[in-house]
């Protein structure tokens, strides 16, 4: 089976905050407009103008996974994603209180547990985000990313610290 | 559905709250949010009401398609009788109140009566609760929103609120939403202020379906990208609105010094490429946001950066900071706009009408007819901004003799100061006009002069009009959905065609504000962006409601009709200067004096108006008096008004 590297790439620094990503997460998934059932939501600091993305990571060795008592939770190596079985789960939000990120809820409507299930390989909040503060990339390709932005601010800090120096 | 969100009738002398459906027969005739906001104002506010009594409906409201996939659905729109005007009062606002509101189970609250003591709503999953507002009394605008919070221990209240100004009753004081999102115009806040009512607050969780969720999905997608490939969107994604300043500054289309010039000399520190510097060095390279669903992102993030206030968090400046803490006074600092735009921010007070009003007791004081005795010693001329930034805070807090007249608005404190200060007040029924200056550019002048809530760019404002657009350009755009064969002018200095222009974007800025979509997402800064063709379809696939754009348009007539209705029954006459559909002298008399070729030299020809004025009454089906025909009135359905049927 063909194994997806592909993973959801958050970028916070470039999030406006408009939650278009959760709008459109509900009405795709619900045929709803309603945050609550949202697979992302956008944390706000509205004081400080911080607005953060969270969804699921997708972990490899997931703790809603490992916590599950009836193994509803299993990882798909095809779609690259931590899915749930709705015919085994029995709601008992184990999961929800073992993730680390708060990425498992529960739908008080429908009485059920629910997370990102990355659109089945198009994910809408990638799709409709205009500032790339959420992208669909291959794994591997995060971190050569985040090297290249640190490296440029290394170097952008040590051409500065050359005119400092010059100029004294 | 948001067709099954609610209308609520609260009474806060009685604490009575009614709730009721909103029929579709109602929907179809005004659809929602602004249009029915003025069906329930003409309805519910008694004839000759006091706009501070108790009897003076608040009406809060959600755009018919808030929080569907209608891009940038966002707005939340707010009428009364304003205490500013005495005609009608009407403010609309972005930020994500109007969703919450919406996802609460409401679209529409009509509130009314006075509270015995400070109180706030709570509206939430289909019910609405008075609470105690004992403890945010004296709170500025998102003091009192995170206060709100903490006491209802929930992050996700969205909530509208009045500031020190509204409490203190300026006339001019705004509902307010997140940092800087505020319903600014025709003193909304005050009409809170005076029902002892400090916010309403939402939180909700209530499905809104979507008739057609996929389709609804695909066409959303679509509307996004129509409306972000438009270069002037990409831009205000960049520099925010500010971005209009430079080119209208150079060119010359700027109230300068309250009127007496039509350019800002020296004001690089103002430029929006050094706004966005500061934005830059204070926040981050990522600094712009926006409001919910909007993938235009207009504002700005920003803090003070220098100044006694110096480090401060806000957002903006909008265009309309920059007119009211640099042009109109005079003043070019970044410090003094940005902390301008802080200090209204936090006090809840509409910063248009409060730099206008400082302005123009600046030209009084440079004229004597204002004495270092009435402003208490304050050297009250232009381009002295510690001496504006003083002002804003006496006028919040009514402090001195000046500061409290200046507080009841244009016309009252004309009266109060008399020798003639009236003659220099750049208003239209009663409110002040943008920083805008219209004397090159008559469609823009009838424009201001007709605007169902007084001086005002936002209601029927051709903007395009500026951009001499081709013929055929102009006709594609003002030849629909309703056939025009008259004449049209790619010129600006124009006077033929601009009745017809006023006419058709009056009707375009009511659609939107009824379906509570950003007027940015349509015919106002570009001319590509979506129009009656493409919102019959985004209605469509939301709610299920089928509208041709020839009905839409209609529907757009008939509610620009019942706001007229409700300013003659209050006493708009024809040509009266503070009451009227006219504009002051000055905009006749004293030609401009900077600029480019084609505005130097210009001022508005009064023969050449009147005509103007006469087609504009025309189109809409007036007589010559401003009054609306027996037959305008039965082909609109509102020959029956009041039918109270809601």
């Amino acid at each position: 089976m063909e194994t997806s590297g592909k993973v959801l790439m958050i970028d916070y620094e470039k999030c406006t905050g408009c939650r278009l990503c959760e709008l459109v997460c509900a009405v795709k998934h619900d045929g709803v407009s309603n945050p609550m059932r949202s697979r992302i939501r956008i944390m706000k600091w509205e004081s400080e103008g911080v607005y953060i993305p969270m969804s699921c990571q997708q972990c490899e060795d997931a703790p809603c996974m490992k916590g599950c008592p009836v193994n509803a939770i299993s990882l798909n190596t095809a779609l690259g994603r931590v899915e749930i079985d709705y015919d085994t789960c029995i709601g008992c939000r184990t999961c929800v209180a073992v993730c680390p990120f708060g990425a498992m809820s529960f739908n008080t409507l429908d009485r059920k547990v629910f997370k990102c299930d990355l659109c089945d390989g198009d994910p809408q909040c990638v799709r409709f985000c205009e500032v790339n503060a959420v992208s669909y990339v291959d794994a591997g390709d995060i971190s050569l990313k985040k090297k290249k932005t640190a490296a440029h601010r290394l170097s952008v800090a040590g051409k500065e610290a050359a005119t400092l120096q010059a100029a004294q | 559905m948001a067709l099954d969100r609610k209308i609520a009738y609260v009474n806060l002398t009685t604490g009575d709250i009614e709730i009721k459906p909103i029929p579709l027969s109602i929907r179809k005739r005004f659809l929602g949010g602004r249009g029915l906001d003025a069906y329930l104002l003409y309805n519910h506010a008694p004839k000759g009401v006091d706009p501070m009594s108790p009897d003076n409906p608040l009406i809060i409201s959600a755009g018919l398609l808030v929080a569907t996939c209608a891009s940038a659905s966002a707005r939340t729109h707010v009428m009364a009788k304003s205490p500013l005007t005495g005609l009608l009062g009407s403010t609309n606002m972005g930020g994500f109140f109007a969703p919450e509101l919406a996802w609460a189970g409401f679209h529409h609250l009509v509130v009314t009566g006075k509270a015995k003591k400070p109180s706030y709503l709570f509206v939430h999953d289909g019910t609405i609760e008075i609470l105690d507002a004992s403890d945010l009394w004296g709170k500025t605008t998102t003091e009192t929103q995170w206060a709100i919070r903490e006491a209802l221990g929930d992050d996700e209240i969205k909530s509208l609120v009045i500031g020190p100004a509204g409490e203190n009753l300026v006339r001019f004081a705004n509902v307010m939403t997140g940092i800087k999102n505020s319903g600014g115009r025709t003193g909304m806040g005050c009409v809170m202020g005076a029902k002892n009512l400090k916010a309403v607050a939402a939180r909700g969780t209530m499905d809104i379906k979507i008739a057609h969720p996929m389709e609804a999905l695909e066409f959303n997608k679509r509307f996004i990208d129509q409306i972000t490939s438009a270069k002037v969107n990409q831009t205000q994604g960049t520099l925010g609105t500010p971005f209009i300043w430079g080119a209208t500054n150079c060119w010359g289309g700027l109230r300068t010094r309250n009127f007496q010039y039509n350019q800002l000399e020296y004001a690089d520190d103002i430029e929006p490429e050094h706004l966005d510097e500061i934005a830059t060095e204070t926040i981050g390279p990522h600094h712009m946001t926006g409001c919910f669903g909007c993938q235009v992102h207009c504002r700005a993030q920003y803090r003070i950066p220098s100044g006694p206030y110096a480090g401060r968090y806000d957002e903006g400046p909008e265009y309309t900071s920059l007119g009211a803490f640099g042009a109109e006074p005079g003043c070019t600092s970044a410090e003094t706009v940005l902390t301008g735009n802080h200090l209204v921010n936090q006090f809840g007070m509409d910063n248009l009408e409060t730099g206008s009003m400082i302005s123009w007791a600046m030209e009084l004081f440079e004229e004597g007819i204002l004495s270092e005795k009435d402003t208490d010693g304050l050297d009250l001329r232009f381009g002295n901004d510690a001496a504006l930034l003083e002002m804003v805070e006496r006028i919040c807090y009514r402090k001195g003799w000046l500061g409290d007249v200046l507080a009841d608005g244009g016309i009252p404190a004309a009266e109060k100061i008399g020798k003639g200060a009236f003659d220099y007040l750049i208003q239209v029924k009663g409110m002040n006009n943008l920083h805008s200056d219209e004397r090159a550019t008559p469609a823009l002048a009838l424009n201001i002069a007709t605007a169902s809530r007084g001086s005002d760019h936002l209601r029927s404002r051709p903007a395009i009009d500026l951009y001499h657009l081709p013929e055929e350009v102009l006709r594609k755009i003002y030849g629909t959905p309703i056939p025009y064969k008259g004449p049209l002018s790619s010129e600006h200095t124009a006077y033929e065609g601009k009745a017809w222009m006023v006419f058709w974007q009056e009707n375009c800025y009511m659609a939107v504000d009824c379906l509570g979509i950003c007027k940015y997402h349509t015919t106002f800064l570009g001319a590509t962006l979506p129009n009656f063709e493409d919102w019959p379809k985004a209605i469509y696939y939301n709610t299920g409601l089928e509208f041709s754009p020839e009905e839409l348009w209609t529907i757009a007539e008939r509610c620009n009709m019942i706001e007229r209705m409700y300013n003659l029954r209050e006493g708009l006459t024809r040509n009266d200067l503070k009451k009227g559909d006219t504009l002051n002298h000055r905009y006749f008399d004293e030609p401009c004096k900077k600029g480019a070729p084609d505005v130097i030299g210009m001022s508005i020809d009064r023969e050449k108006f009147e005509k103007m004025l006469n087609e504009f009454y025309e189109y809409k089906g007036l007589d010559k008096n401003g009054r609306p025909k027996a037959a305008t009135l039965k082909r609109l359905g509102l020959e029956k008004e009041p039918s109270r049927l809601l």
